[in-house]
């Protein structure tokens, strides 16, 4: 079975009288654990696909599934509480909450799943030693730099072992040697802990790491190849 | 986590506070000030003229008729007399008579007093500004003394001991008349009594006006505001077994002076509508602060949403955010206020010639304002609902965000 399943999305975006099809008919399926990158020029509708898979968006058509749950029939709290279990999310722009520290941060989606305290902190320190910041936990995000405040959003992504990590162009805002660091992590996260992820890219660099690259152009699937 | 969002923007946050701890603060003086004004007003009014609670023929209030009667007073006076909540008492006889000195003639309320049970009912004595108070020896016929108020003696352009003529109907229909010579000359503060009565003893007032033994007012004073309903309803059940042919009946000081009581309403009303308009101010500067903050966290609330928060989860941070920014306020603004309120109560306020009202009703000088649970809590409590309404604005409309255009907001 996959992990997520996309079938047949359409997506029209309509700014004011002009109407901007983002997505044409895109189906795609995701193995378990695999580590896939969304390549394609920026307007491709990348983020546009991965906001879809997320159930940040809706689809105007198409299904998508993720671990076996549908989102198109649920509502805004089931969508959400869908993303709680289910998605880690990274995004382009660091996404921390400012107000605070690095390790609550990541022990906040453990606090929104309700787990008890001493557990979320155990569980946010060793996620958070595991992607190198083991110093760090007490830090604001004012005080990380772009590439710890991407480790710490991996961490906060990956704590709750969810079945998908989605991550739009992350390392984008990151200098390359920094963006290479994160993506390993990424990469050592996905193999230790058997996650799915898919992030957008345009970067080669980047597509080098994936196991599977998918070409989006003009909203349609131009390219899907396998690596390994 | 909210507390720590609070104190994002510390600027905002701290006018906020303040604003709702300002209102809070005036709040809980105004309020404090206004029911002790009303208390000096009442007990000034019941000092000079009515008595916390009155004993009359029923229809006396109204009417004002020399023959609706209480005929046994002193049977009535021992059934007041057993209650331990009763400070004093004392009896009145009142006729409308023309009063006329040499040059001039007037329509006044003719009022016996008992010198020595009035001294202790009223402040009649207190008031006295040239001349002497009643005693007990002016109550036989031979030298009859008057008390005459101070404008009323100025109309009458009569002095100490010029003799007034008075004249009216007895009881019985005969003619009652007689001459008294001025003893003492009152001021007490309120217009309206000091140029409209004459006082003379109860016992030749009973001579005169043909009374038989009988009174109009049998009045009480109890030794505090809050006894008086409790006192009436006694004296109501004690007086049931009198056997009068008119029913007698209590009146306490809101039916003898309606007027004090419209006028309090009024002044109630008046600063209802005032503090009401202050707490809608505040209500507005705090929409205001969330509102912005929504604003400027807009892309935040989307990150939120994006890692799973729950609508309803979002709506609750904001609500406890808004509702501690309060609650300091409110509490700062309660303690400070009752310190406040605390001080003057115990120093008390000079009023001289501020308040219009206070002067009508014989206060002036110096005034304690009343701290009480309601004047400390009411006030504070509406602004806390109402600045929750406020705040629960922008707390619902974060419900309607959509995380992806959260997100993208700039
Ligand atoms: N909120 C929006 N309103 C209107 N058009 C949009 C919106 N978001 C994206 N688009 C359009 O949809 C297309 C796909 O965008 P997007 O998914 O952001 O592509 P990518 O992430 O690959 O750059 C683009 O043409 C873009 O202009
Ligand atoms: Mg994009």
């Amino acid at each position: 079975m996959h992990i997520v399943e996309c079938v047949d999305i359409n997506k029209t975006y309509h700014q004011g009288k002009v109407e901007v099809l983002a997505l044409k008919g895109v189906s795609l399926a995701f193995e378990k654990g695999s580590f896939v990158a969304l390549a394609g020029p920026s307007g491709s509708g990348k983020t546009t696909l991965l906001n879809i898979i997320g159930g940040l968006d809706l689809a105007d058509s198409g299904r998508v599934v993720v671990d076996g749950n549908a989102f198109d029939k649920m509502n805004r709290s089931q969508r959400a509480d869908l993303r709680l279990n289910k998605v880690g999310f990274v995004f382009q722009s660091y996404n921390l909450i400012p107000v605070l520290s690095a390790l609550e941060n990541v022990e906040f989606v453990m606090l929104l799943q309700g787990l008890p305290p001493a557990e979320r902190r155990k569980r946010a320190k060793d996620i958070l030693d595991e992607v190198g910041l083991e110093d760090m936990y007490d830090r604001r995000p004012a005080e990380l730099s772009g590439g710890q405040q991407q480790r710490v959003a991996v961490a906060r992504a990956i704590v709750s072992n969810p079945s998908i990590v989605l991550a739009d162009e992350p390392t984008a805002n990151l200098d390359s040697s920094t963006g290479k660091g994160l993506l390993e992590i990424m990469k050592q996260m996905n193999e230790k802990k058997n996650v799915t992820f898919i992030f957008s890219t345009h970067d080669n660099m980047v597509m080098d790491y994936a196991d599977r690259v998918i070409y989006l152009r003009d909203g349609m699937v131009a390219d899907d190849r396998v690596k390994r | 986590m909210a507390w720590r969002n609070i104190w994002r923007n510390p600027r905002r946050t701290i006018l906020t506070i303040s604003a709702v701890a300002f209102a809070s603060i005036l709040l809980v003086f105004m309020l404090s000030f206004q029911f002790g004004s009303y208390d000096a007003m009442i007990n000034s009014s019941v000092k000079i003229q009515t008595g916390h609670l009155q004993i009359q023929a029923k229809g006396y209030q109204d009417k004002q008729s020399i023959q609706r009667v209480v005929p046994h007073p002193d049977e009535v006076g021992e059934i007041v007399n057993s209650l331990p909540e009763v400070d004093a008492y004392t009896f009145r006889a009142k006729a409308f008579s023309l009063v006329s000195s040499k040059e001039r003639t007037y329509g006044v309320v003719v009022t016996g007093i008992d010198p020595a049970g009035e001294a202790e009912v009223s402040t009649l004595k207190n008031s006295i500004r040239r001349g002497r108070y009643l005693s007990q020896d002016d109550q036989n016929r031979e030298s009859p003394q008057a008390l005459v108020g101070k404008l009323l003696a100025r109309n009458l352009r009569v002095g100490l001991g010029d003799e007034l003529t008075v004249l009216g109907q007895g009881r019985d229909g005969s003619i009652a008349a007689t001459v008294v010579k001025i003893k003492g000359i009152y001021s007490s503060g309120l217009d309206a009594f000091d140029r409209n009565a004459i006082h003379i003893p109860l016992k030749l007032f009973q001579d005169i006006y043909s009374m038989q033994g009988a009174v109009h007012q049998v009045v009480v004073v109890a030794k505090s505001l809050k006894d008086v309903s409790e006192i009436k309803k006694t004296v109501s059940a004690g007086i049931k077994n009198i056997d009068t042919k008119h029913f007698l009946t209590v009146l306490d000081w809101e039916a003898l002076m309606p007027g004090l009581r419209q006028a309090i309403e009024m002044d109630l009303v008046s600063g209802v509508i005032y503090y009401l308009i202050l707490i809608m101010v505040v209500a507005f500067s705090i929409l205001n602060t969330f509102l912005m903050a929504i604003f400027e966290r807009t892309q935040e609330f989307g990150v939120l949403m994006a890692i799973g928060t729950s609508p309803g989860r979002l709506t609750r941070l904001l609500l406890i955010e808004s509702l501690s920014m309060t609650m300091i306020g409110i509490i700062t603004g309660v303690v400070i206020g009752c310190l406040v309120t605390g001080y003057f109560q115990i120093h008390g306020i000079d009023i001289s010639g501020a308040s219009e009202l206070l002067g009508q009703y014989g206060i002036s000088g110096r005034l304690h304002p009343k701290l009480s649970l309601l004047s400390a809590t009411s006030g504070p409590a509406v602004v806390l609902m109402i600045t929750f309404l406020a705040a629960l604005y922008p707390a619902l409309k974060v419900r309607g965000l959509k995380p992806v255009e959260a997100l993208t907001y700039v």
